[in-house]
């Protein structure tokens, strides 16, 4: 258990710079995510914190101490792959002792950790078996027991649940979480999948382009994105952006112009032109009426298709030339070409620069 | 339908029929004639002998002296095998694991090394050989079919190892061994039967081959040059008894690795 500190990363690969000048704390005990899309360089700083890859330049520290050129063994950590990497050639209860037998532990103690990980992940029946005889989720659960029997300083996982079925994926993050509070480990945890990042991390660090984009809980990165890509990455169905001029009290986009209120949070700033964003949750129909908190700014716009989820119904909205996104929880009827009320929900808006696509707000 | 089916089963189950005795039937008549007695095999109102007898393989292993040139060969195949792996397992294991420039261009020269003729290359190579003190020696011939082997163990290795992921040894090194150590332990355990496959397939190759081991030694032979020189000038019987002294291992090998070829060569296709 220690706390991880990344200064000034980077690491390239010919041309391409993987990952860009990252600094990022990660506390002792906690659970951070990095999230980002695919070639974003999450894997890579995930590689550079195991001691698998060099970085070009910076420094990885495990609390004070300098690990940025040991090799993985000297780190103290573990890692569940995310092809798990469960040895082809050992039995499963062979792969959870073999890093125990490596630091030469006396052989009742590993027996007992490894009874000890095996039922803590429900594989007590699994222990004689080989891993070509296993399935997926059962090998994952392999790969987390072999990954907390060592008692890692730190716990990497890249992408360990990508290659499970959709229900078993939801099982198991629950169940990696739970895991991870009882064992209180530093853990680095590497994924794609926004509601993944959502419900698992402490802190989520969102990457693109092998650069930072902004790390926060959960919710501050929902509710407060610092830029357009965050803004635009997290959250389904994606935010509405359009560009708008706000001055003098005016909102005024192509195709409708709303008077700003006094009670909304950015009444009397003039961006002058800006990138607006709204998620599709913070527009709500008039018809269902507005929930306590909503700085409504009423709008009338033309139903142009309808996505029924069964949860909620996603309404595509045409307000002049910008189509807005609306999340409707439930079933909605309405027809296609119909005129639609709708309120923008005005402490929800976000603002963001043209030219750096960086948070006003 | 039915019809066409059946018959299209008779003409796959004939054609294989063709081809197996294509290649089984010299093969048996070469171990029916070794142990045939040599008056059935000389009698001509005899078409298959009745009688049998190991005299014909006694004669050549013992009076001839086969056994010697069979050590030999199995002694040079060993060279060579050692040798080849030495050269061609790190290069194999590079080729699979790591990115580098030109690797393409250095497998197709790999492969390109096959092409020269051993006729060209044989002459040349007694006369190095006279000036290093290397003709008439075992370690010679094996230099010379470790050259001969090496590109087919580079290019097998590298398809073996590529058919290992990486990430079983990048396991190993986070879970506390050197990188060494993770190759021995974790890759070369699932290397291991497809590099044996390989080691018999580089014996089998340097077993058979007369025409340099036949160039490069005069009193030190190997098995097929001894054949060639001595056992051609012997009776009939004694030649089929070499024939199947030959055909041996390679018809061993074949029965013991059939099940790993495949998987070598699958991996090679993937």
């Amino acid at each position: 258990m220690v706390e991880v500190r990344l200064e000034n990363l980077v690491k390239r690969f010919g041309k391409v710079t993987a990952v860009d000048h990252i600094n990022l704390t990660i506390k002792d005990g906690e659970f951070i995510v990095l999230l980002g899309p695919s070639g974003c360089g999450k894997t890579t700083t995930l590689r550079l914190i195991s001691g698998l890859e060099r970085p070009d330049k910076g420094r990885v520290y495990f609390g004070d101490r300098d690990v940025t050129y040991l090799p993985p063994r000297e780190r103290n950590i573990s890692m569940v792959f995310q092809s798990y990497a469960v040895w082809p050639h050992m039995t499963v209860y062979d792969n959870i002792a073999f890093p125990m037998k490596i630091k030469k532990m006396p052989d009742d103690e590993i027996k007992k950790k490894v009874e000890w990980a095996a039922e803590l992940l429900r594989i007590e029946e699994l222990l004689d078996r080989y891993p070509h005889q296993l399935s997926g989720g059962q090998k994952q659960r392999v790969a987390v027991a072999r990954a907390i029997v060592v008692e890692p300083d730190v716990l990497l996982m890249d992408e360990p649940l990508s290659n499970l079925d959709a229900l078993l994926r939801v099982l198991m993050r629950s169940e990696l979480k739970k895991l991870q509070r009882k064992l209180k480990v530093t853990t680095i945890y590497v994924t794609h999948d926004q509601v993944e990042a959502m419900v698992m991390a402490d802190r989520i660090a969102v990457m693109n382009e092998g650069k930072l984009m902004q790390v926060g809980t959960p919710e501050e990165v929902y509710a407060k994105p610092a830029n357009v890509f965050v803004a635009g990455f997290i959250g389904s169905p994606r935010m509405n952006f359009f560009e708008a001029r706000v001055e003098g009290g005016v909102l005024e986009a192509s195709g409708f112009k709303i008077e700003i209120p006094e009670n909304a949070p950015f009444y009397s700033r003039n961006f002058g032109d800006v990138l607006v964003g709204i998620r599709p949750e913070d527009i709500h129909v008039l018809d269902r009426g507005l929930p306590p908190g909503v700085v409504p700014a009423i709008l009338e716009g033309v139903v142009d298709f309808i996505e029924p989820l069964g949860s909620d119904t996603i309404l595509h909205l045409k307000l002049g030339d910008t189509t807005l996104l609306v999340k409707i929880p439930g079933a909605y009827k309405a027809e296609i070409g119909s005129r639609i009320k709708v309120a923008l929900n005005l402490a929800k808006m976000h603002f963001f620069d043209k030219k750096s696509e960086k948070a006003l707000l | 339908m039915r019809q066409r089916e059946a018959l299209k089963m008779i003409l796959i189950y004939f054609a294989a029929t063709l081809i197996s005795s294509w290649i089984l039937v010299p093969l048996l008549l070469i171990i029916v004639s070794a142990f045939a007695v040599p008056q059935d095999y000389y009698n001509i109102e005899k078409p298959f002998p009745t009688q049998f007898t190991l005299d014909n393989v006694n004669t050549l292993l013992f009076v001839l002296g086969a056994w010697r040139s069979i050590l030999n060969s199995i002694l040079v195949a060993a060279m060579t095998i050692v040798l080849s792996f030495l050269l061609g397992l790190p290069a194999g294991y590079s080729l699979a694991r790591y990115v580098f420039r030109g690797k393409d261009s250095f497998k197709l020269f790999i492969i390109g090394l096959r092409m020269f003729p051993m006729l060209v290359l044989a002459i040349p190579l007694v006369v190095i050989y006279l000036r290093l003190g290397l003709a008439d020696t075992l370690l010679g011939v094996a230099l010379a079919h470790t050259a001969m082997a090496l590109p087919f163990v580079v290019l097998i290795t590298s398809s073996i190892f590529a058919g290992i992921p990486v990430d079983f040894e990048e396991a190993g090194q986070v879970f506390g061994l050197t990188r060494a150590e993770s190759f021995l332990k974790i890759t070369m355990p699932l290397a291991l039967p497809g590099l044996s496959a390989a080691a018999i397939f580089v014996f089998i190759m340097s077993w058979n081959e007369v025409f340099i081991a036949s160039v490069l030694t005069l009193v030190n032979r190997t098995l097929p040059a001894d054949i060639l020189v001595s056992a051609l000038a012997a009776p009939d019987p004694l030649k089929f008894a070499a024939g199947f002294i030959m055909v041996l291992p390679a018809m061993l090998f074949v029965l013991m690795a059939r099940k790993y070829l495949v998987q070598v060569w699958g991996i090679t296709i993937r």
